[in-house]
């Protein structure tokens, strides 16, 4: 028998095999609920590619045969290779075990920035109350000149627009801010810093150019209920995103490749629950903050019983984490 | 230059080679995907618009047909149509678009697996700083002066985007002709010349259609080739595939 005979009766005996590949390869990517005979089955298939594959590179070099054959190959690595999918348990884990985990190792970035956006905002109101002309530099001039004729920019917000829309529009800005102040960490930490510095800033330069105009009392108010869990939401995604810039300074890992997908991976785990309080921190600052029905007190409640949930959500203690038993000991 | 390749290792000793796709397929798989997103957003916007207030019109909050209904009807679905076509799809199809389908590109792990939702939201959030400064500027860069042409998004997420060129069942089928003598190399080329017969200019099919059948039939000589036109050249092509070797 020739060698092109040999190789012929080779491919005709393997052709119907590979052909009935696509629809396997595609059913098994489909189902995640595969039996144990399925799944050995799988593995069987994936043997016997192998050895097609061998052979195939071998006898027909970059022919579409072998191509054919390294889709199929790799596609069924990626499927026998899949994480077990269990997205209850994938959650538990993530907000009991994995969140206060990273929060901790985050204690140190959280103290610094929280101290820099106190610092700016020190440092703005500063700057407007010695400077009040700069405030044009920090806000825009229809709210200056809303203040100046005694009228804060949150009055009547709720005549112009729907508490849902403006609950939207606030959650989506919150959510864009937060994410940039953790992305902006891949500029070494520089971008993050930034970004809380101007956010300090603003707010101290508002509340020292509201203070001048006797009307700091009323944005405190209006900024009660909301701002204790929003400012600490900005602060926890800036400190994601210090982590980010210090992976690139000082990495962990062989490679600054390595240890940056190491800390986003890590950290980006806060995010999520940062974006889910900052929903909560949307719908109170459309539906309650704007409202001058609620008073002081009611604010400071939802704003520091707000903040408590926030606390327990970082510990793990609102999702029913226990305390480890060496602590208990 | 060939396409840079990952090489995995498996436990059938067999490694995994996954092709690496570049700069091209994926701005073309991003310029189909935006085109679709664009598309579907506006339809959205336009039919929505035309049910709720009977006309064409872009409302704002100052406006008195202005409600909550507009916002959460019409201007909400289309900005989120527009906002999240990449996260939900990408999940939901795991780790594949329309446009990188089309472009014949998916996206892996770096250990060829299927990435999670959390590594594709990640990969997405980096759209933020890959954007930057405008026509997605920061991430191009990134793809042009990586080994692996990876955008910012995808060191994060620790993704690649692969040549995922779904070859189909008939290249498995054209390498064993109904001439069974036929080298499947052979085989192989012949059915590729004469797929692309027609986008071929006569002198290179010519020249490509003489060198095959003076390879697969040793009865041929350089001469008798010589004569031959296009048509007859196509024609023995395909004898040889179908028919059994000249005596």
């Amino acid at each position: 028998m020739s060698s092109e005979s040999g190789m012929q009766a080779w491919l005709a005996s393997r052709v119907d095999t590979w052909r009935q590949l696509a629809p396997q390869l595609d059913a098994l990517e489909r189902n995640r609920n595969h039996t144990a005979a399925e799944a050995l089955q799988a593995i069987e298939l994936y043997r016997a590619l192998g050895r097609d594959l061998s052979i195939a590179r071998r006898i027909l070099p970059a022919s579409r045969v072998t191509r054919a054959l390294e889709h199929s190959y790799a596609k069924l690595h990626a499927i026998i290779y899949r994480k077990p999918h269990d997205w209850r348990a994938r959650l538990r884990i993530l907000f009991r075990e994995e969140i206060p985990e990273v929060v901790r190792e985050l204690r140190a970035p959280i103290f610094w920035v929280t101290l820099l956006f106190i610092l700016s905002a020190g440092a703005g109101w500063w700057l407007v109350s010695s400077y009040p002309e700069l405030i044009t530099l920090l806000a825009s001039e229809q709210m200056i000149n809303g203040v100046e004729r005694g009228r804060l920019w949150t009055e009547g917000m709720l005549n112009v627009a729907p508490s849902s829309v403006i609950s939207l529009k606030i959650l989506s800005n919150n959510i864009v801010v937060s994410l940039l102040a953790f992305c902006a960490g891949i500029f070494f930490g520089l971008g993050t810093f930034y970004i809380v510095a101007t956010n300090g800033l603003m707010l101290g330069a508002l509340f020292a150019f509201t203070h001048q105009h006797g009307m700091a009392g009323e944005l405190l108010k209006f900024a009660m209920a909301h701002g204790v869990v929003e400012l600490s939401v900005i602060c926890l995604a800036a400190a994601a995103g210090v982590m980010l810039g210090e992976s690139l300074i000082r990495p962990t890992h062989p490679t600054r490749r390595e240890s940056f997908q190491h800390a986003a991976g890590k950290t980006s785990r806060l995010l999520l629950l940062c974006a889910l309080l900052l929903i909560g921190c949307g719908f109170i600052e459309g539906y309650l903050s704007p409202d001058p029905e609620f008073p002081m007190i009611s604010r400071v409640v939802v704003g520091f019983g707000y903040g408590i949930v926030m606390i327990g959500a970082l510990t793990g203690h609102l999702f029913g984490r226990k305390r480890p038993a060496a602590a208990l000991a | 230059m060939s396409a840079p390749q990952v090489t995995l290792q498996s436990i059938t000793g067999v490694d995994v080679e996954l092709r690496i796709a570049g700069a091209g397929s994926r701005s073309y798989a991003f310029i189909i995907d935006w085109h679709i997103r664009l598309v579907l957003a506006l339809a959205w916007f336009v039919v929505a618009t035309m049910l709720y207030a009977g006309q064409l019109m872009l409302l704002n909050a100052a406006d008195p047909s202005w409600s909550r209904g507009y916002m959460l009807a019409v201007l909400m679905p289309a900005l989120a149509i527009y906002f999240l076509y990449h996260p939900v799809l990408e999940i939901a199809m795991r780790g594949s678009t329309p446009g990188k389908r089309m472009a014949g590109v998916r996206i892996v792990t770096r250990t060829g697996d299927i990435p999670d939702a959390g590594a594709l939201l990640l990969r997405n959030v980096f759209r933020l700083v890959d954007s930057l400064p405008a026509m997605y500027l920061v991430g191009l860069i990134t793809v042009l002066c990586t080994e692996q042409h990876v955008r910012i998004g995808d060191l994060a997420a620790g993704t690649l985007l692969i040549v995922d060129r779904n070859e189909s069942a008939s290249s498995f089928a054209r390498i064993t002709p109904a001439n069974s003598a036929l080298d499947p190399q052979a085989a192989d080329l012949i059915h590729e010349l004469l797929e692309r017969w027609a986008g071929l200019n006569q002198e290179t099919r010519g020249k490509l259609a003489r060198s095959l059948i003076a390879r697969a039939d040793a009865s041929a000589s350089a001469e008798q080739l010589a004569t031959l036109s296009n048509g007859e050249l196509r024609a023995r092509l395909s004898a040889l595939l179908n028919a059994g070797p000249n005596p």
